[in-house]
């Protein structure tokens, strides 16, 4: 049995046929009635919430920073995406693409200063300065009366489950490919220890750079989908609750892992939806799990592993087994 | 104006000092075990919710300082508990998986009160305030009673730090904690009471908090805690007088700012104070860089 798994596991041709099927069925859900409204918009919150959470474990996992601050990202890219789908744009096809990029775009771009004050302090210090840019963020729009200030918005709902799996795909073969380059190594290097990756000649600066502003754009795409799904966006939705959110996804999925973060994700988002009935208990027996999860497993539960597919066949071969 | 002022800036003392009394928590904690205690503002939060319970569940009327000794003592209970059940196991284990499972902490008591009392609730009052005037200023004396208790406990934290056994094991381990258990420390023991003395003084921050404002919510633990943990970051976390420190200039610039700005800006300006802060002073005004070693 073990065997099987494992020549399924090396399969090259499993995950490009998964994709593809995937395609197939979210293309086909569109068109037939296959699943009702409810499934499709929890379909969507998972492919969001997988987005979010790769993102953020670029950074707070291969990178070992610890950011709070991607629900900030995420208010950026939502509101961004808002101001083109309610004001600026005619309704078309490419209104939600162009949204959706733009949201993205606005969350590089303001996560570029925080790369650059991620050179002066790490660890908790930076953990903080993340926190407090998502509080201004948050405090901002506020205050923002062109962005609704505390009352919010309407977008108009137009994220399909097609457009949510193109994005995902999108973000997981971003990431995958960014952590397996040149660039990946120089960000682990940096987890590990920044100052001997420094001595070692790796880039420290330009690292950090791209996986910030790659992770922020992500994180903005995803607030522009969850902008548009939603149907109401306020600040209050981007506050430091749903940035723990984010983190409880990655750190149950476990960090430095992909396959860890699509995992993650989906447990948390089905979870929460088959704890309906229970109301606010859920959210102390999610927090319980993780509680428990990091007693016995601290680094999660694809911690530090990855899912054979997404690693490259010429890695595959020669990694070491911890 | 100056009035004016002078008025504001006795209620920027009475935030100030609520925002010192939680700081401490973080700072203590930090300083001990160089972690983050996400589960604080939680504590914090319970200490006004014992003191509801206390207040109204008892059948006697308990006077004010018994009431303020008992949610202390058993705030501070509980936080050694969620130390020694969730903390210590992970001493070992990558740091952040010890700030998760204090956020994840924090999230099961926010989240648990939060289903037992969905509506905010009111503090009945403990004491009768009387209100003073001198020279045009009000003062109340609920507010010097605040200031009062908040202040004495700082001092009697300074004192425990600086006098006794406990106080000179604790800065020894935030000093070097490899060195310290050769010494005959028992360190497992310090870092209990550590979380004993600092969730005391979050808890009693709590019931302090909810004299002054007394509507108190299972949600306020989130929104003062994470202001008090700015405080600590701003007077340099680890740093005991920095976080009193820290948490007067809070309460000060948070007052001032709803005093002269429209109250909107608070957050902004409070965050941004902070950003500023972190950006020339990385490590807080009284804080000193960790040690790095290659």
């Amino acid at each position: 049995m073990s065997r099987f798994l494992d020549s399924v596991a090396r399969c090259r041709w499993a995950l490009p046929a998964l994709v593809s099927a995937g395609f197939a069925f979210v293309v086909a859900c569109e068109f037939f009635p296959i699943l009702n409204d409810y499934s499709k918009v929890v379909l969507i919150t998972v492919g969001i919430n997988i987005i979010l959470c790769a993102s953020l474990n670029l950074v707070n996992g291969y990178m070992g920073e610890f950011s709070v601050g991607h629900a900030g990202f995420m208010a950026l890219g939502a509101y961004a995406s808002a101001l083109m789908t309610i004001k600026w744009l005619p309704a078309s096809f490419f209104e939600l693409p162009m949204g959706v990029l733009f949201g993205g775009v606005v969350a590089a771009l303001i996560g570029f200063p925080l790369a650059l004050l991620s050179f002066k302090t790490r660890g908790d210090y930076l953990a903080i300065i993340t926190l407090a840019f998502l509080m201004i963020v948050k405090s901002a729009i506020e205050n923002i009366s062109y962005l609704g200030g505390p009352r919010g918005m309407t977008p108009p709902v137009l994220t399909t489950l097609p457009w949510t799996f193109f994005w995902v795909v999108v973000t997981l073969w971003v990431i995958r490919n960014l952590v397996y380059s040149k660039f990946g190594r120089a960000i682990t290097a940096i987890r590990e220890d920044e100052i001997a990756a420094n001595a070692m000649g790796v880039r420290v600066r330009e690292a950090k750079i791209l996986a910030f502003v790659t992770s922020s754009f992500f994180g903005g795409v995803a607030g522009a989908l969850y902008a548009q799904v939603n149907f109401f966006i306020d600040p209050k939705s981007f506050d430091i609750v749903k940035s723990t959110e984010i983190l409880v996804m990655v750190y149950l999925g476990g960090i430095a892992s992909l396959g860890g973060s699509i995992i993650g994700a989906v447990i948390f988002t089905i979870l929460l939806q088959v704890l309906q009935p229970l109301g606010t208990w859920r959210m102390v027996i999610l927090p319980l799990i993780l509680v428990l999860l990091m007693l016995f497993r601290p680094r999660g539960i694809m911690g530090m592993r990855e899912l054979p597919w997404f690693v490259p066949a010429r890695e595959l071969f020669k990694r070491l087994r911890p | 104006m100056f009035f004016y002022l002078a008025q504001q800036t006795i209620n920027a003392l009475q935030l100030g000092s609520i925002y010192a009394l939680i700081a401490l928590g973080y700072s203590m904690v930090y300083g001990v075990l160089v972690m983050i205690n996400f589960a604080h503002g939680d504590l914090f939060m319970l200490g006004a919710f014992a003191c509801l319970l206390l207040a109204v569940l008892l059948p006697v009327h308990l006077p004010f300082v018994v009431i303020l000794l008992l949610v202390m003592l058993v705030i501070g209970l509980l936080g050694a508990l969620i130390e020694r059940v969730a903390y210590r196991p992970l001493r070992d284990a990558p740091r952040v998986s010890a700030i998760i499972t204090a956020l994840g902490c924090g999230l099961v008591i926010e989240n648990t009160t939060l289903s037992l009392s969905p509506y905010p609730q009111f503090l009945p009052t403990l004491f009768v305030s009387k209100t003073l005037t001198f020279a045009g200023l009000t003062i109340t004396t609920l507010q010097i009673l605040i200031i009062g208790v908040a202040l004495g406990l700082m001092v009697g934290l300074d004192l425990l730090i600086r006098k006794t056994g406990f106080g000179m094991a604790m800065r020894a381990i935030s000093f070097d904690a490899k060195t310290v258990p050769l010494m005959g420390i028992p360190v497992n023991r310090m870092i209990s009471l550590t979380f004993f003395v600092g969730a005391g003084l979050g808890g009693a921050a709590g019931m302090l908090y909810g004299l002054a404002y007394p509507q108190i919510s299972a949600t306020m633990g989130v929104l003062i805690g994470w202001k008090a943990f700015i405080a600590a970051v701003i007077g340099g976390i680890g740093s005991i007088r920095g976080a009193v420190l820290g948490g007067f200039i809070l309460g000060g610039v948070e007052v001032m700012a709803v005093a002269y700005l429209p109250s909107t800006y608070r957050d902004l300006i409070s965050y941004s104070l902070l950003l500023a802060i972190l950006i020339f002073k990385p490590y807080g005004l009284l804080g000193h860089p960790p040690n790095q070693k290659v």
